[in-house]
């Protein structure tokens, strides 16, 4: 059975030494071992330690981090005491990595086929014309079209999904026996997504090469792993085979976070965790997990679990109350249902607007007009009725972003009118706005690391819409910012904390606190829960829904996750090349018949669910510009019904239950095509 | 929640942060030392007049160019004059002009450059292009010619030379804004609809000061020498005010028998710009900006 284990993690313990000299862990006393041939999936939060693991597995220790102990033996040798010539004939031959951004990993002045013809070089013992050869081979082998044509380009002439395919292929140059992949997939658009996961399975059958993948996103390793290992705070709290841990998970984190997570067939905000994971070297004594768990005790606190192997289970738990859970049917979802009072009151309408990022010279006004015909975003129609949650979504350039911009008052829209309270104008220029017309509509931002100015205490950036639109001072100004923070479930004792010293949730809590201050009518929220953890997302959506029903605010919720959307939202546009392509409640959007390009995100979207496979509908190619004539969604439509989809503009079309569908093919039709 | 001490951080005053800055700073060995000579050179200018053995300006034909001996320490210089006393005042003049001429450097180039690097657009350009015309103007003639027009008193000198120091400081300051311009939340501010004043003095200064306030730092050291190369070249300190610059242009024809002249103005301003750049590079490293790897402009 020996020969079996590619590669064994023993009591591995990595750390760094703080400013006062403690040593901190960051993986704390790893063992596992991954076998040839299998897919191992390493999930766990920013911080858990799942980074450091996998480049631990390749002989690499991140500059300030420092061995404590155990090794990582790779065909009986231990990687992390070999010497760096000899580590130098093992990586990239023997094990490879693919990293979570191919477009930094590849080097820009140089042509794909000169890169892999380097890795060639350097990890095999071809010659010159079978390395020719061999490129094209491998090019195909990643599905890349017309490899001639790929290796001749330079990285930034393709794009993400296709970059990251050239990273694959220069992995598999050397022909390893183990791929170690750090998020692969996390940077990219849904439908490029789901490609590039199909094509991991595909060559992980057809290579028989062992994998490695670490990711945040349970979806993605729901699809690809046939073990999975959950990392929490340096320690791993369960391994076991995938399916048994995605439906039957026995560690009240895992059923925690499955339970907490979004999932496309539910309507409604789903159960949030509470907390956060600790900061490592904060941990004394007792479960890493115990603040969030719901079924600790004393012994939880005062004592820390060992990883125990269940034989029958074929299972290791890090949990003294296991047991409660190996009882438990399948993860059942609970979600609250959201209820908004939206009134018939539109609040915001949005008629025939345009934007245009070409710049307006004279010159380009006389002699070529085409930029300016052909607009970013084209053709917006919405009103937005009071109290109401609306979701854009889209894939990045949908021109989502966008529009929220020129709501804000930040972009300047080239036609049309905004108009809010069905009788005020807003003007798309900021300086033409009065304080009012700035106060009522507030942003929130994707990152809060961005949005927080790191040099500010939460109290003086909440602080700051208090003092601007209400000229509050002194006492009422601090009663302000305490019962603000106490909305959002912060403490008083955030006040004089930097954002540096808050976890990713707390920051956004702030952001919203921070929003809520000016008291406005209208918030927009472009990709709020993006850069935050799983297990914090469900309790800022929570949060975010809470605030909502109390103070009546109207929500455009802007989101490239599908299932995020369908979480919180009353109604859906979805937007393709800056043009609407569906509108409609979200219970009918989520449903068929739909514009076949919400049928391709739809059938992208990655759930945490071995038994629901991704539909790939269209290809992943990647439009620069909307097409001049005719449909948005031309260049990828698998639903193309002739010449009239590149001529025409497709009309609108009414569903019965309400939902407006942009397509030339008939509602009926669509229907019985997509059944 | 158990949060653990060390990723606990209260606000701090502004002195607290002070005191903790410049102990990092002497923790480092390069740092205790160009800190030790600054403030040893700083002290001296203070105390000098105080403590100086001779007349700086008495003049004794029988005491030419003397050896150092334990009456004159550094010897005496071609007009019998006492080097020793002139060595420890001749820093004064420069050491006061060239700190008000930073700070007048930092102030209008800094805010000259924030204020560039957040409007942008045509304003920008036509700012930025008459900085790099004055950058190409070689400094030293212009100043000779500021000098010979309006004389060499304290009042023309700080402002001319604060002026042609701040150039630089305008690109420091323009591209240290065009790090946090982008960030959203400078974004957020302005969609709130704060005024640019507020904007620059709340959300872009704080984030800024740093990189300036040491690259500020580095141009005092530059600053010194220049101003040492006027006194040198006769357009600095007018005689018989003991400087640097003038005593080593003096003294340096006879230097083939009088090194001792020479020397010890070479020592004392060589020393002080040792001592302010070393102390620059430490107060950067103490701030956590690492200028042998992230340098601006």
């Amino acid at each position: 059975m020996m020969t079996d284990i590619i590669q064994k993690v023993k009591n591995l313990s990595i750390g760094f030494r703080s400013k006062k000299g403690d040593e901190i862990l960051i993986l704390k006393n790893i063992s596992t071992n991954i076998k040839k041939g299998e897919t191992v999936g390493i999930v766990g939060e920013s911080g858990s330690g799942k980074s450091t693991l996998a480049l631990a597995m390749m002989g690499y220790v991140k500059h300030g981090l420092y061995t404590i102990g155990g090794e990582c033996q790779f065909n009986s040798s231990n990687l992390l005491k070999m010497k760096s010539k000899d580590l130098e004939k093992i990586r990239g031959r023997k094990i490879a990595m693919i990293p979570q951004n191919a477009g930094q990993a590849l080097t820009p002045n140089l042509k794909i086929g000169y890169q892999i013809d380097e890795a060639l070089q350097l990890h095999s013992d071809l010659d010159e014309i079978e390395r020719e050869k061999k490129i094209s081979e491998l090019l195909n082998k990643v599905r890349l079209p017309s490899p001639e044509t790929i290796a001749l380009r330079y990285p930034h002439e393709l794009s993400g999904g296709q970059q990251q395919r050239v990273a694959v292929a220069m992995a598999l140059a050397g022909t390893p026996d183990l791929l170690l992949l750090d998020e692969p997939t996390t940077g990219l658009d849904v439908t490029t997504q789901a490609h590039v996961l199909e094509l991991l399975n595909f060559i992980a059958k057809d290579t028989g090469t062992s994998m490695v993948y670490v990711s945040h996103d349970l979806g993605a390793i729901a699809q690809v792993s046939d073990r999975i290992i959950v990392m929490y705070s340096g320690e791993i709290v369960l391994e076991g085979p995938s399916r048994d841990i995605l439906k039957k998970p026995i560690h009240p984190y895992t059923h925690g976070l499955l339970k907490s997570i979004p999932k496309l067939s539910l309507a409604g905000l789903p159960e949030s965790m509470p907390g956060s994971q600790p900061q490592p070297g904060t941990i004394q004594g007792g479960c890493s997990f115990f603040d969030r768990c719901n079924f600790s005790d004393d012994n939880c606190k005062n004592n820390s679990p060992k990883l125990e192997f269940l034989k029958d289970l074929n299972t290791s738990v890090r949990c003294f109350n296991y047991e409660q859970l190996v009882n438990e049917n399948e993860v059942s979802q609970t979600v609250n249902k959201i209820k908004n009072k939206s009134l018939d009151k539109e609040i915001l309408n949005l008629s025939e607007v345009s934007i245009s990022y070409a710049k307006q010279k004279l010159l380009d006004q006389i002699f070529n007009r085409i930029s300016d015909e052909n607009p970013t975003v084209k053709d917006i129609n919405i009103d937005i009725k009071k109290g109401e949650t609306i979701a854009l979504v889209g894939e990045s350039g949908s021109g989502k972003s966008t529009i929220l911009k020129s709501i804000a008052g930040l972009l300047r829209t080239k036609d049309g009118l905004i108009k809010f309270d069905e009788s005020r104008n807003l003007s798309s220029d900021l300086k033409e706005r009065d304080p009012n017309d700035l106060r009522i509509i507030q942003l929130i931002f994707q990152n809060p690391d961005e949005s927080l100015n790191p040099n500010h205490t939460v109290e003086e950036i909440i602080a700051q819409p208090l003092k601007l639109y209400f000229g509050l001072k002194g006492e009422k100004l601090k009663k302000n910012i305490i019962d603000l923070l106490q909305k959002v479930r912060l403490g008083e004792f955030y006040m004089s904390r930097y954002p540096r010293q808050l976890s990713g949730g707390e920051k956004q809590r702030v952001a919203v606190a921070r929003a809520f201050a000016a008291k406005p009518d209208i918030i927009l929220c472009d990709e709020v829960t993006s850069a935050l953890d799983v297990s914090v997302q469900a309790a800022v959506l929570n949060l975010l829904q809470q605030l909502k029903e109390d103070f009546g605010t109207t929500y455009i919720f802007v989101s490239h996750d599908l299932a995020v959307v369908r979480a919180i939202s009353d109604r859906v546009a979805v937007l393709y090349q800056g043009r609407l392509c569906e509108v409609g409640p979200s219970n009918d959007v989520y449903k068929f018949p739909s514009h076949p390009y919400t049928e391709v995100l739809l059938g992208a979207v990655l759930e945490p669910d071995p038994d629901i496979k991704p539909k790939l509908v269209a290809e992943d190619i990647v439009e620069e510009r909307p097409p001049e004539k005719g449909c948005s969604f031309q260049g990828r439509c698998s639903r193309i019904v002739g010449d009239i989809c590149k001529k025409e503009i497709p009309p609108w079309q009414l569903t019965d239950s309400g939902n407006a569908i942009r397509c030339h093919i008939p509602i009926k039709e669509l229907q019985k095509q997509q059944f | 929640m158990k949060v653990d001490n060390i990723y606990k951080e209260e606000k701090k005053s502004a002195f607290a942060k002070l005191s903790e800055i410049i102990i990092t700073m002497a923790s480092r060995p390069s740092g205790l030392i160009g800190l030790s000579i600054l403030v040893f050179h700083i002290i001296l200018a203070f105390i000098s007049p105080y403590i100086a053995p001779h007349d700086f300006k008495a003049i004794d034909p029988t005491l030419m160019l003397q050896a150092p001996s334990a009456e004159y320490w550094f010897g005496t210089d071609d007009l019998g004059r006492d080097v020793f006393t002139r060595t420890i005042l001749g820093g004064r003049t420069a050491l006061t002009i060239t700190f008000f001429g930073s700070l007048i450097a930092l102030l209008w180039g800094g805010l000259l450059g924030i204020f560039c690097g957040l409007v942008g657009g045509k304003i920008d350009d036509v700012v930025m292009r008459i900085v790099d015309a004055f950058l190409s103007i070689p400094w030293i003639l212009a100043m000779l010619l500021i000098v010979s027009l309006l004389g060499t008193s304290t009042e023309v000198l700080i402002p001319a030379l604060g002026f042609f120091y701040g150039k630089g400081i305008v690109r420091v300051a323009r591209a240290a804004t065009h790090d946090v311009i982008a960030k959203d939340f400078i974004v957020s501010a302005r969609a709130r609809g704060h005024s640019n004043f507020s904007i620059i003095w709340n959300e872009i200064i704080p984030n800024v000061r740093d990189a300036i306030l040491v690259e500020g730092a580095m141009r005092w050291s530059w600053m010194l020498l220049g101003f040492s190369s006027l006194s040198f070249l006769g357009f600095g300190v007018s005689p018989p005010t003991p400087d640097w610059g003038l005593m080593i242009s003096n003294a340096r024809g006879l230097m083939s028998f009088a090194y001792w002249a020479v020397i010890a103005p070479i020592v004392g301003l060589s020393s002080l710009i040792i001592g302010i750049n070393l102390t620059a590079d430490a107060f950067a490293k103490a701030l956590g900006i690492d200028r042998s790897t992230k340098a601006p402009v």
